[in-house]
């Protein structure tokens, strides 16, 4: 014993071993309150691990080759003692990984965990959610199925949709060819293996590092570090470690026992975590019946789905998709209310919220599915109401009607743009007057809900904020 | 000599050094970004290619590779090339103005007049490179009346006429774009050269 004692002491003197394992476990207070929506930040890093360690299996027999990709990848699957099962943990992983993100996400939009002083915390969050489409988006191409060539072919083709002559020169540099080919397989399995892993890992070092400097929030929104003891430490704070490493732990068995049945028995998840055409081999002469990104990109595509060809470009339905991810960098600052936690919201904000994640499932399925002109008409309304959740926020979110120079011009942009849309609905002939009439009355009614009333009218009350955390 | 720091000339210095870095890291930088460019053997691929469509059928169509893209070859009938000029009021760029297309094909049939029922065009569709399929017959959903005959995008649902014009209201902004192709010979096609002298 003796000789650990000594031997820590010999690593101390040369590297902060004890100060980093107090500072970041056993001596970082969290708040004693965490509920079920605070396990999803170490599951995620759970799945990190298991898409790292399977993932350098997986290049252990796979090959980055138009030639032999395919093979190699079937290769795993029959031949490679254990393949299939790296392959479905890898594959598994993935969706699991965006799973894990959203509820954590979510999280983060109920308790208000943007807010100030946590706004940087959320901005690494958002960069790591962009890291993250970008290596799926960069992995689904590296077993190159049909379905892997043709969603690639689609999404590089959105940045040859770039106006001012910038788009197809851009887009060759992104495939390295005319066409998506050798080179930007071999490419993507760069970017996927070591250029996007390296840049996640630091982001979330950043995040975490973020993090551990201000302090956990909690499902209260309150400042734990505002009570603090005589020995300065927060009375409503219980050390990370033991007592969240063990409550998380309980977590992981269960997400393991979820992710594994899925690894089991589904691991293509009916076509949604692995999509059927993808057991073809890519032919590039040759588009699929049907197109679909996998599932965790489709509420974006069925936002570039809804958005109309403009000036005989399809730049602005790019644009909107792209709008849809900057926006939540701006959540901190967009966000009003006196009150960090939904728990103390009003009605109003609750239903923002509902109204929000409803029109992101929404999306979702929509852009699994294809495209019809109802479709493309509720899509349009999702994407209202998915923008409307953050540009209306300033407005349902404040406790009081608060004259800026800025309100008026806004409030009517905001109405415009709806009416606008509204207007368009009418043009089209194939949808039935009655359902026009429905995505109306749905459209401006949310208009008026979230957007005009609050501006002018009734604006939120928020509940009493205890002073001390809530079992 | 004085222990004073001259902290204009540090100043100096340090903006003379952040200067020099970033010139130096802007210049290597840019073999790092060209080396992501097509390389010569991509380059190299897109030589010219030649089809012989003597075996298809009117009304068939026969898909060849050029620059690893299908290039479609369709042999329409007349009275398919009779039924486009139906069609003008449903399509977004009827005289194919914002189009892509060698100037001897930018007429009504999009093709060379001299074979006009044969149509040579680029089966990538213009909104995000999904390749359309052929509905010679059977109408896509909701294009059943006066349906006669095109094409039609699986991945976002653009449709396009016997001649690759695109319908209104369609994702894809402009109709299909035709290579430069030459006729060697009365069933045979060169794709991607339309030079006069006959070779």
């Amino acid at each position: 014993m003796n000789m650990m004692v000594a031997l820590l002491g010999w690593v101390d003197d040369r590297f902060p071993l004890t100060k980093l394992w107090n500072e970041h476990l056993a001596e970082y207070y969290a708040p004693k309150n965490f509920n079920f929506w605070y396990y999803f930040g170490s599951l995620a890093l759970l799945v990190l691990v298991i898409q790292i360690v399977s993932g350098i299996f997986l290049t252990i027999h796979y090959k980055p080759d138009a030639l032999m990709a395919f093979a190699s990848v079937e290769y795993i699957m029959r031949d490679v003692p254990w393949g299939w099962f790296i392959r479905y943990m890898h594959s598994t992983g993935a969706s699991a990984f965006f799973i894990v993100v959203y509820l954590h996400m979510f999280r983060g939009l109920m308790y208000g965990s943007y807010r100030k002083p946590r706004e940087l915390i959320w901005i690494f969050g958002v960069f790591i959610y962009l890291a993250l489409m970008a290596e799926g988006f960069f992995g689904y191409l590296l077993p190159w199925g049909q379905m892997s060539y043709w969603g690639a072919q689609v999404i590089i083709n959105l940045f040859a949709a770039v106006p001012f002559g910038i788009g197809d020169p851009l887009s060759e540099w992104i495939r390295g060819d005319y066409v998506i080919a050798d080179a930007t397989l071999n490419r993507f399995f760069a970017f996927h293996v070591i250029a996007v892993p390296l840049v996640l890992i630091m982001l979330i070092a950043a995040h975490i590092i973020a993090l551990h400097e201000v302090g956990s929030g909690n499902p209260d929104g309150i400042e734990i570090k505002k009570h603090k003891g005589s020995d300065g430490i927060p009375l409503d704070g219980i050390p990370f470690h033991p007592y969240y490493t063990v409550k998380d732990i309980m977590g992981v068995v269960v997400f393991l026992m979820v992710f594994f049945a899925v690894v089991f028995f589904a691991p293509t998840m009916f076509g949604y975590f692995i999509e059927v055409p993808n057991f073809e081999p890519a032919n590039g002469l040759k588009t699929p019946a049907h197109i679909a990104p996998v599932w965790y990109y489709t509420p974006f595509y069925a936002m570039l789905r809804a958005v109309p060809n403009m000036f005989t470009s399809q730049f602005p339905g790019v644009i909107v998709m792209g709008g849809a991810i900057v926006v939540l960098f701006f959540l901190p600052w967009i966000d009003q209310s006196p009150v960090k936690s939904i728990r103390y919201k009003d009605m109003r904000t609750k239903l923002a919220l509902a109204a929000f994640v409803i029109s992101f499932l929404i999306l979702g399925y929509f852009g699994v599915v294809p495209a019809s002109p109802i479709k493309t008409m509720v899509a349009q309304c999702g994407t209202l109401v998915y923008f409307g959740y953050f540009l209306y926020m300033p407005y349902y979110s404040r406790t009081e009607i608060r004259a800026t120079m800025f309100r008026a011009p806004l409030v009517a942009l905001y109405t415009l743009v709806t009416f606008v849309i509204i207007w368009w609905w009418w043009q089209d002939e194939r949808v039935t007057v009655a359902i026009r009439s429905l995505m109306t009355i749905f459209a401006l009614g949310y208009t008026t809900y979230f957007l005009i009333l609050p501006a002018y009218v009734k604006p939120a009350v928020v509940k009493p904020v205890p002073e001390r955390v809530t079992k | 000599m004085s222990e004073e720091v001259d902290h204009s000339k540090r100043r100096f210095l340090i903006g003379l050094t952040a200067a020099t870095g970033t010139v130096g890291t802007a210049a290597i930088a840019v073999p790092f970004v060209k080396s992501m460019l097509p390389s010569a053997r991509a380059k190299a691929a897109g030589a010219p290619v030649e089809a012989d469509f003597s075996k298809l059928q009117l009304g068939e169509l026969l898909i060849v590779e050029w620059r690893k893209k299908p290039v479609w070859i369709l042999k329409r009938t007349d009275k398919n090339l009779a039924e486009l000029a139906s069609l003008e009021d449903k399509l977004a760029d009827v005289l194919s103005d914002q189009s892509i297309q060698p100037a001897y094909t930018h007429n009504k049939y999009r093709s060379r007049v001299e074979r006009k029922n044969v149509s040579v065009m680029i089966g990538i569709c213009t909104h995000l490179g999904c390749s359309p399929k052929y509905y010679p017959d059977l109408a896509p959903a909701g294009f059943e009346d006066g349906w006669v005959g095109g094409f039609y995008c699986p991945c976002h649902g653009s449709v396009f006429d016997l001649a690759g014009r695109v319908y209104k209201g369609m994702p894809a902004p402009t109709n299909l774009v035709i290579p430069k192709y030459k006729f060697v010979t009365d069933t045979m096609v060169l794709i991607g050269d339309d030079s006069e002298e006959t070779a």
